[in-house]
């Protein structure tokens, strides 16, 4: 074919896509889709199932340390869904074609992302209620357009996850609450931790619309419902509302209802603290991708192990098919 | 796309029945090295909750699909029977349980 006739084949495919999207029809693994759509995805939710796996390391050290049985099976409970939601989202990212190896190794080596807030420490067990409240709570607003996202993996991934996520919102504002109608002590604690955790919550939403590169196409294929302010402000109001329940003052001294908008307004956002730890230079960066790295290096005997079973096993039935096709 | 190397065996597709009776759904996929592994890989992934009365693993390679392109012509024919939907006829006025 010669390089004008391809070029023209493209162009009809991407307007067929393009057409299929904009009907809203999904797109599925053996569809045909456009090289850049594909990589956005694959970005896209590797990153989100990193951030899923990693994300269980601020809470998973709390397990040991909740204060009763009930809390601990909370949390147990919890950084398992999260585990889930990792291999849910792996899965829906292979079928794009890569790897599962592929993608730890990406993550391993720093090369692929997660979410930032996962760089910040958990000091305190009122931190156990801030995620759970804060950052399941900004997570579950960005996943909850994804369930209706145009690549089906993706989209059925987001519903499993999203009817599991809901109740770790709850047990986290559950723990603040408690803590907030406890001793002196107990209510600082928790506002300590809602005041360290409130704002890396409110970047969790991505940089400003003008400032975010990969927006507009994703929108156009329907990989993105709504824009990151548009999220972060629903963000800014579900809290602002919430934590009058709680009775704990708002981090934000800036904020302010604005009846014409019918939002709250909201202070500046520290981008370059963000951008800091996007860079890799968080309080918790090294602290994670070690810890990451660790598992899966102790983890390699098992690995060799189940591997060389497997090699084992099919030999051993082909040895058999062997022997039936001598003795017919 | 590249696949160096692969120590996660191969791909299962899960299939779980909510209740007795009720038909199967696929629920999704998981890696495992044999079949008990991928039963058992397949309870802790995706049954966490509302204990289901049934649970099947398909390896992913085993399953025969339509082919997307093929899927308009391979389906064609259904389409264009409207004698097959009982709204094709008329019910006389007073006729009951038809
Ligand atoms: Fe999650
Ligand atoms: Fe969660």
């Amino acid at each position: 074919m010669a390089a004008s006739e391809q070029n023209a084949l493209i162009i009809s495919l991407e307007e067929q896509f393009q057409s299929k999207i904009d009907a809203d029809i999904r797109i599925e693994p053996k569809d045909w889709m456009p090289d850049s759509y594909r990589k956005t995805l694959l970005r896209q939710i590797s990153q989100h199932a990193h951030s899923e796996i990693v994300g269980m390391l601020p809470e998973g050290v709390w397990i040991t340390r909740a204060p009763s049985l009930k809390r601990k099976q909370i949390l147990l409970a919890k950084v398992q869904d999260e585990a889930g939601h990792g291999l849910y989202l792996y899965a829906a990212a292979e079928t794009l074609g890569m790897g599962r190896d592929d993608m730890y190794e990406e993550l391993h080596s720093g090369k692929a992302k997660y979410s930032s807030i996962f760089n910040y420490p958990s000091s305190s067990w009122a931190d156990v209620g801030a995620i759970g409240w804060l950052v399941d709570g900004a997570a579950i607003l960005n996943q909850i357009p994804i369930c209706r996202c145009s690549y089906g993996p993706y989209a059925r991934a987001m519903v499993r996850v999203c009817k599991e996520e809901s109740f770790h919102q709850r047990q986290g504002f559950e723990v603040l609450l408690t803590l907030a109608n406890g001793s002196p002590e107990q209510r600082a604690m928790a506002q300590d931790a809602i005041n360290r955790w409130y704002w890396p919550s409110v970047m969790m939403f991505g940089p400003s619309d003008g400032e975010s590169t990969h927006s507009e196409q994703s929108m156009r294929w329907k990989i993105k419902r709504f824009s990151n302010d548009e999220l972060r402000q629903r963000f800014v109001d579900m809290v602002a509302e919430q934590i009058k329940v709680l009775g704990l003052q708002h981090p934000d001294s800036d904020l302010k209802w604005n009846a014409e908008r019918g939002h709250y307004d909201f202070g500046a956002i520290d981008w370059d603290e963000f951008w800091n730890v996007v860079k890799g230079n968080g309080p918790c960066n090294r602290e994670r991708l070690e810890t990451r790295r660790k598992a899966w290096e102790e983890g390699t005997w098992v690995r060799e192990a189940a591997v060389a079973y497997a090699e084992k096993k099919k030999q051993r039935s082909e040895s058999i098919v062997t022997l039936a096709a001598k003795a017919a | 796309m590249s696949q160096t190397n692969n120590t996660q065996g191969p791909v299962w597709e899960v299939f779980t029945q909510k209740k007795s009776g009720a038909p199967f759904q696929h629920a999704g996929s998981l890696h495992a090295f044999d079949k008990e592994m991928a039963l058992e890989n397949a309870r802790d992934l995706y049954t966490r909750r509302d204990k289901p009365s049934g649970l099947w693993v398909v390896p992913a390679t085993e399953i025969v699909a339509v082919s997307p392109g093929d899927a308009a012509p391979f389906f064609d024919p259904s389409d264009d029977k409207v004698y097959r939907h009982p709204t094709f006829y008329e019910v006389p006025e007073g006729v009951q349980n038809l």
